[in-house]
């Protein structure tokens, strides 16, 4: 088609006809430039307008303190800086471990049926909708225990991570040269060593970013906490421990009422705060939308800065 | 192995040693059994939607995602049709495709092929920024400053024009509410929040295509447009189009930000300028108040209604996707 198209072009050998192909070239790479810059103006925006009207709510209150109650002014959102604390850490527990060892698996077998499905299911399981995570948490968890709990949001976050990790830690253990695991096979170490003590090592720094992008992505989301972590305007880690070592209550059931409580999370916070009637509320959610952002936007550039250099020192 | 200076190991650990390969059996075990319980926490979420919904689709059977015209959700008197949400997440989702679509395009091939080497990156870096930012911020956003600023103005500009045109005013009847939330304001902001899925995809796709194609477009004479428009989307279409699903797939799922903007209520009417509903947005509203067991379930089987669509579309992206990635290396040897 386009050979015709040429050859009736050339045929007619109308000038008119090869301007108006110029005309069309220019004003059509004109237009990719200008959508790029289109695209960039909400995220301008956005940013800018976020540390414009966080900024003047922050505070050391802000970060320190508790919520007062509705219509007094003041107070802070630390229950909700903790509760992102104990769910970011216990995302980390649920979903490194598995994901880290099946991407090993991945990386070693990529074409057997297991190795197949397993990258196919991670495929899947990174469209899946957050929501849905939520719900599926819920019915897994807060339905048979009867209560919201950290533990049940931390899961749902969890399940979240598991793909992006398994996809980084994966690439990662690939861009290990060959010959240093068969210099480490050929000395007679077994398999599982040369695993754990020389390929992992030697991907570490891609892994870790692959985990730092991960817990920032789980980080900024709402939608799985709203049916699992649910919320906890009194949640104070501090409290907790002070009343347990006053109950002589061991550090494992002091973890146990922690991890058990609904927590709080940063996003869940701000999405309360936004649809409240208080304009002390709205003032703070904007105070915690810049926190958040910029938590996630300086793990996702420190991330990539990072990938970026390794880059270039394997490039040479 | 066996020198004189090493102390010799006792016979059960030998025995141990011999029987697992020295470990290697229980580490190869080990990753097995993490790879299957990835895929079994798949399957788990798909089972446990169907499971829990049994109430729902036992009581109100086919009938409830069906389209139906007159359809109604009351939680007070158990009635539940979920064809409104339905049709909310689809004209978003979709009306925010039509929009991100072409500047997704235009995007990635300034990335791909016009970019001048030393802002590429920077320029990548941006727009997959644009990704990055919570949901919820965007709704925060959306609902002081997008929603005044830019969907108002918007929506009464398409009301004017498009509000008396016969067929198209069943989508543009208005006026837009004066907050602006409405599905109008949900598509927007889903559009924002697509572009950097499709535009890095289908950045990749183009990056991915051999060299020759466009040596020979150009031998032919053509210009760098004819070469794009021509040859290079051509070629690339199959991965484009995965790239376009994989951003409707996300557009679907997205909870938070299009909660917060679309003002949530059962409006009679297919209007992209009045309020509505998502799948995903009914789920965030009312699932933690929920008022029966029938409720619960009914909601749960919206969500595994969003869960196999999403699915699907996933199947499809990826395997649109993995088909460009298969044939191109080939070729390019070629």
């Amino acid at each position: 088609m386009t050979t015709t198209r040429f050859q009736g072009l050339i045929a007619k050998n109308e000038v008119a006809h090869s301007r108006r192909r110029r005309i069309t070239n220019t004003i059509m790479l004109a237009i990719t430039g200008l959508l790029t810059l289109m695209a960039l103006v909400p995220l301008f925006w956005i940013i800018g307008y976020v540390i414009y009207r966080g900024g003047s709510s922050l505070n050391l209150a802000f970060f320190t303190q508790l919520p007062r109650p509705l219509g007094i002014a003041g107070g802070g959102v630390l229950h909700s800086i903790e509760g992102t604390a104990v769910l970011a850490v216990l995302s980390c527990l649920f979903a490194i471990p598995p994901g880290v060892l099946a991407a090993f698996y991945a990386a070693r077998n990529p074409n057997t049926p297991l190795g197949i499905t397993l990258r196919f299911t991670t495929d899947v399981l990174a469209g899946v909708p957050s929501i849905v995570m939520g719900l599926f948490v819920y019915a897994l968890i807060v339905v048979p225990s009867k209560h919201f709990s950290g533990l049940a949001g931390g899961v749902a976050m969890g399940i979240l991570m598991l793909p992006t990790i398994i996809r980084t830690t994966e690439e990662m253990l690939k861009l290990v040269p060959h010959t240093l695991r068969e210099g480490s096979l050929g000395l007679g170490t077994p398999e599982w060593k040369t695993s754990i003590s020389v390929m992992f090592p030697a991907a570490l720094n891609g892994i870790i970013t692959g985990f730092l992008l991960a817990i920032a992505r789980a980080t900024g989301e709402t939608a799985p906490l709203l049916f699992t972590a649910f919320g906890n305007d009194n949640f104070n880690i501090g409290l907790i421990v002070r009343g347990g070592a006053q109950a002589h209550q061991n550090i494992f059931t002091i973890i146990g009422r922690i991890i058990n409580e609904p927590v709080d999370s940063l996003p869940l916070t701000l999405w309360k705060y936004a649809q409240q009637p208080y304009p002390e509320r709205v003032n703070q959610s904007w105070g915690v939308a810049l926190v958040l952002m910029i938590f996630v936007l300086l793990i996702e550039i420190i991330a990539r800065l990072w990938v970026e250099s390794r880059k270039r020192a394997l490039q040479g | 192995m066996k020198t004189a200076s090493l102390p010799k190991p006792n016979a059960l650990s030998l025995r141990i040693q011999r029987i697992t390969h020295h470990g290697d059996i229980l580490w190869s075990g080990l990753i097995i059994l993490m790879s299957f319980l990835v895929i079994v926490v798949a399957l788990a979420i798909g089972w446990m939607l169907w499971q829990q919904s049994a109430l729902a689709r036992n009581q109100l059977g086919l009938n409830f995602i069906l389209p139906r015209a007159d359809s109604t959700w009351d939680p007070q008197t158990g009635v539940f049709q979920a064809w409104p949400f339905i049709y909310g997440t689809l004209i978003t989702s979709i009306f925010a495709i039509i929009l991100a679509v072409p500047i997704s395009l235009g995007i990635s091939i300034f990335l791909a092929e016009l970019c001048p080497e030393k802002i590429r990156l920077p320029l990548n870096w941006m727009i997959e920024l644009l990704a990055a930012i919570p949901s919820v911020v965007y709704g925060l956003w959306g609902i002081f400053v997008f929603l005044p600023k830019v969907v108002l103005p918007v929506g009464e500009g398409l009301f004017t024009v498009f509000g008396q045109v016969p067929v198209l005013n069943f989508f543009f009847t208005g006026p837009i509410p004066q907050s602006g939330a409405s599905r109008l304001a949900a598509a927007m902001i889903l559009t924002i929040m697509i572009i950097p899925t499709i535009t890095a995809i289908t950045r990749d796709v183009l990056l991915a295509i051999p060299n020759t194609q466009r040596e020979a477009a150009m031998g032919m004479g053509s210009t760098r447009w004819e070469m794009i428009w021509q040859v290079l989307l051509p070629y690339g279409l199959s991965g484009i189009l995965g790239a376009i699903i994989l951003g409707l797939g996300r557009g679907l799922g997205e909870t938070m930000a299009v909660t917060m903007v679309i003002g949530n209520s059962l409006e009679p009417t297919g209007s992209l300028l009045k309020p509505g509903y998502t799948m995903a947005s009914l789920l965030a509203n009312e699932f933690g108040e929920s008022l029966s067991e029938l409720h619960t379930s009914a909601m749960i089987e919206i969500g595994l209604t969003l869960f196999v669509i999403t699915l699907i579309l996933n199947i499809i992206a990826r395997f649109l996707v993995w088909q460009v990635a298969r044939r191109t290396p080939q070729e390019a040897r070629a």
